[in-house]
Order: structure tokens, then sequence, then C-alpha cells
């Protein structure tokens, strides 16, 4: 287990970096993870970000695919707003769970 | 009179027409099943087909063949479903009205979706086995093909039976050693995934096997586009892997007519209750198979297990009682690993695939995750058993719910 601080508030993490608690997360937290990243964030970053948190909420699974249909960016665009692992990345930094496909 | 409709008349439409048919009175109910083809394929004998173990005539029946008396027959292509009205449109402009639907309209493969997958080299030099046209094409490919590099690739999930891929590089493993060229044959395995498959005690295993076997694993491959002229698979993040044939399981996506009808999600899935298996849209509406977004595979033997729930479900809200049947995601895949043998994994939403032993009585055990003749023989069984006894919604001597005897547990 890891901890990050971010502006006096502790974060705690899982062993791949993903928050444990989802309602810690505000835009301060998303810029220190994109840090561990390389990343900086700008406003097309936190449209994405808050499109999978919408749809975390709402109990949909996350895929690239789903990400490439929702106007924000297409495929292409993602891989390079976060490249390499552009879903495990994104989902990281917008502080909910490692996206799993189902078996 | 009230009016019981299923659409789809596949593997899991098919079984509640039976199991229905036998639970509702015959002077209350009229029951009727929708497909859009006389032909009822055995899916996972597709697999046996680019080997020759399997032809056309081991995975075909009429559908007509599984039906029970009492239920109506419709071969027609359903257009869309209005949920609010519930009427069901048919293609011929048939109009279809309900009291209670079930949603079994599978998926299909989409290789449009991928960019040059379907162009000049489609059934040339790259096959799916996901259809039987496909899979009859790849037969006769190999018969004659001399060697060269082999890709088996994965260009979506989720898909239906996870495990077929695996299996399928297996038996080219073994087939081409057969041949005498395996050495001429160099054979890779294309995921999105970041291993061989997706939980990870079973990702272990199933590495371990392809590595055995000489099978190169890429992980983390989200395809872009197929480079026809160039022979090559081309990531999003421009990595790339030269080919001479390719088999792909293009993107899976439910019917067009779950999208007319405004139920899909982004991929035609409906979403579904994963415990009760009613859809989140419409409370007369249930949904069993592929067709559903419940986070399980997408299997025969899925739909077998959820139907056992959902027979139970129904006859709860006909009567107005409470639903109390909970479906657990319980799945159970034979995996042919060639060379006369198999694994066997069994798992559902909450436990993973792990080791030890599979009871079935009469015939088991089975070893879980384990490589032996007994779970090969399991796989060709399974065959009859399908035809004979799943089809026509009769009892199997397995639990629906996924039990932990015989299971190692791992942590
Ligand atoms: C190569 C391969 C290997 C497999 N191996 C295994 C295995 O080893 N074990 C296992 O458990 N499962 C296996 N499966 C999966 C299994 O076959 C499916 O999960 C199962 O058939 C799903 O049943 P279903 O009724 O939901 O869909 P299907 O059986 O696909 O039926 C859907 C039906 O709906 C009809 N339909 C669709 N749209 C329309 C429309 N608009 N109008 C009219 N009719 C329509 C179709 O014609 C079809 O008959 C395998 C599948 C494949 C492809």
């Amino acid at each position: 287990m890891e901890k990050i601080e971010v502006k006096g508030i502790s974060i705690e993490l899982n062993e791949e970096g993903f928050l444990t608690d989802s309602a810690q997360w505000n835009n301060d937290v998303a810029l220190e993870l994109a840090k561990v990243e390389d990343i900086e964030l700008t406003e097309k970053h936190f449209d994405v970000l808050n499109f999978l948190r919408d749809k975390h909420s709402a109990g949909e699974t996350l895929t690239i695919r789903k990400v490439g249909k929702s106007g924000i960016v297409d495929i292409k665009g993602l891989y390079d707003l976060f490249p390499g692992g552009p879903l495990k990345k994104s989902s990281r930094i917008a502080g909910i769970p490692k996206p799993t496909s189902c078996v | 009179m009230k009016r019981f409709l299923i659409l789809g008349a596949g593997t899991a439409g098919t079984m509640m027409a039976n199991k229905l048919r036998k639970s509702l009175s015959v002077d209350e109910w009229e029951i009727t099943i929708v497909d859009q083809h006389k032909t009822h394929y055995y899916q996972p004998g597709f697999l046996f087909i680019p080997f020759g173990i399997y032809n056309k005539q081991d995975v075909i029946k009429p559908k007509t063949d599984f039906f029970p008396p009492g239920v109506n027959v419709v071969f027609s292509e359903i257009d869309r479903i209005d949920g609010e009205n519930n009427q069901v449109f048919l293609n011929d402009s048939k109009v279809l009205s309900y009291d209670m639907l079930i949603i079994a309209t599978g998926v299909r493969t989409v290789p449009e979706e991928t960019p040059g997958l379907k162009d000049k080299l489609w059934y040339k030099n790259i096959f799916d086995f996901y259809t039987v046209e496909g899979a009859i094409a790849l037969q006769k490919f190999f018969k004659s093909w001399e060697g060269g590099k082999l890709v088996m690739a994965i260009a979506e999930m989720p898909f239906k039976c996870p495990v077929a891929p695996i299996e399928f590089v297996c038996l080219a493993d073994w087939y081409f050693t057969q041949a005498g060229i395996r050495d001429k044959v160099d054979i890779s395995f294309v995921t999105p995934l970041p291993g061989a498959f997706t939980k990870p005690i079973a990702t272990k295993m199933l590495s371990t096997l392809l590595e055995e076997k000489n099978i190169k694993v890429i992980p983390e491959f989200y395809i872009q586009n197929v480079d026809n002229e160039t022979k090559e698979l081309v990531s999003y993040d421009n990595q790339k892997v030269p080919f001479d044939a390719l088999t792909i399981v293009p993107v899976n996506m439910g019917a067009d007519m779950i999208e007319n009808s405004g139920l899909g999600d982004d991929l035609n899935f409906v979403p579904t209750d994963k415990e009760t298996l009613q859809s989140k849209q419409f409370e007369n509406i249930f949904v069993l198979g592929d067709a559903s977004n419940i986070p399980t595979s997408k299997a025969g033997s899925v739909a077998h297990f959820s139907a056992e729930i959902l027979l139970e479900n129904l006859m709860s809200y006909i009567e107005g009682r409470p639903m109390m049947a909970k479906f657990d995601g319980h799945a159970n895949c034979y995996i042919e690993t060639g060379f006369g043998k198999g694994a066997l994994i069994d798992f559902n939403y909450d436990t993973e695939p792990l080791p030890g032993t599979f009871p079935l009585p009469g015939i088991g055990p089975f070893g879980l995750l384990k490589n032996t003749k007994i779970n090969h023989y399991g796989k060709i069984m399974f065959r009859w058993i399908y035809w004979h006894i799943l089809l026509k919604g009769k009892e199997m001597p397995i639990e629906p719910h996924m039990t932990m005897a015989g299971k190692v547990k791992m942590k």
C-alpha cells in the first residue's frame, strides 16, 4: 500500500498505483497522478478523465473503443494523450479502478 | 391468451423455448420464437474445421429438430423492438406483440469495424473461424500451405468463447507437427490484453503452455488496421506484426436490431441485471446468452447455467412474486490444447479459474487448469451433450451455481 500527499491530504493507492477510494479524487489528485506518468494534463485530458468517471459511476465497462466513440477524442487521439496503455493510464489518473475486460 | 416471444433461436433461445413450454400452461400462454436462419450451427465445432477434424455437416442441423411441439416458429429477420408498446417489427413488415420478451440474438463478428480487414486478402491470406464460411476457407488454405508466419489476432474485447483463440494456436501447433512442417511455421498470438488470458492464475498456466509449444504471445496490441500491401497488422501505437496467414477474431457486436431498438451499449450488448437477467430498460424484457452485457464469458455453458436461473425468475415475475434466483456468472470451459489433450476452467463473477478437480457425477473428475486426456474427451463429448441434452433444455448433472468442491484456494 502506497500513499501520496496532495495539498495536505493523504491519499491511498493500491499495489498498481490506483486510488483505493475513488471519492478522494479531484483535479489536484489527477495532476499529481499524471506526474508519475510524465503527462502534463490539458483540458482535453480532463474531458477524457471526466468521461471515464461518469461511465464508471454509471456501472459501465470501459473499453478503448468506447472512449473512441465518445466524441471527445478518437482512438489515435487517446493514444497521443496517454501514450502506452492509454486506458490503464487514463483510468489510473481518473481515480477509478483498473479496467477489467471480462473473460 | 398471453404471448411469450423469444427473439433468436440459437443456443439460448432454443433452450428457453423448451424450458418454457414445459413450465407455462398451453391454455394461458402462446410461445413464439423468431430467427433469421433455418440452420442451427454448433459453433464450438467451428474450431475443429480448419484442421480437418470436423467438416460442415458435423456442425449443422435444422433448427426445427430442436423446438418442442406447441411453439410457433417464425423464420424472418427482426428489425426492431418497440419496448414502450410491447411490439416487435420483423423485416417483412410483420408485427408481433408480446406480454413477455426474451432477447437471445447473440453476437456476430463485424470485420468491417477494422480498416483493411475485409479487403483483398480476406479469405486469401486472412481468415476468421467464427463463421462456418471462414472456417472452411481456412481448411482449404491450410491443406496446401507450405509454412510461414501464422498470426492469431484478437481485434477487441469482449468476444465470445474467450479461450477459442488459445485453442486455435494449440491445435495449429499439433496440426503442423503432424504435417511435418512445424519448423517452417512461426506461430504468434496477438492480443489487446496484458497476457494470454484475462484472469491471473489461468493466464499463468496458459502462458506456460504456449511457451512450451513455442508460440509467441504479443500482448497489449490494439489493432488499428491491416495493411494489405505489406501484409502487416498495425497497432494504434504503431507497432507492426507481419503475417503470411492471419487468423482473426473480428470485433464482436450484438445484432443491429438491438441498435435499431435503442436497447444496446456501444457494442450493441443489452444492459442487463447480472443477477436476475432482467433488462435494465423494460421490466418485461429479459436477456439470455451472448446478447447481454453481464460481466462473464460469452459462452454456451454460461447460457446453459443462467437459463435455469432465468426460468425461475420468469415464473416468479409472471406470478407476481419477487425474483429470488440470482445468477453468479458461472462459466465452465474445456480448452482443447492439442495432441489429444485438454484443460478445463470453471469460474464465476467472484472466483477466478482455480486449479484442482471438477466433479462430474458418472464421468469426472476432470482436472482443472491441468492438461489431461480426459479433458479432451470432455470437449469431444460436449457436441453430443449439446445436441441431445442442452438444446432440448433437459437437466444436466451440473449445478447452475459454481461449487468450490475440488478447487484449490490459491490465496
Ligand atoms: C469458434 C467458437 C467456439 C466456441 N466454443 C465454445 C465452447 O467450447 N464452449 C462454450 O460453452 N461455448 C463456446 N462457444 C460460444 C457459444 O457458441 C455461444 O456462446 C452460444 O452459442 C451463445 O448462444 P446465444 O443463443 O446467445 O447466441 P447464438 O447461439 O449465436 O444465437 C443467436 C441467434 O439469433 C439469431 N439472430 C441474431 N440477430 C437476428 C435478427 N436480427 N433477426 C433474426 N434472428 C437473429 C441468429 O441467427 C442466431 O440463431 C464458441 C463459439 C465460437 C464462435
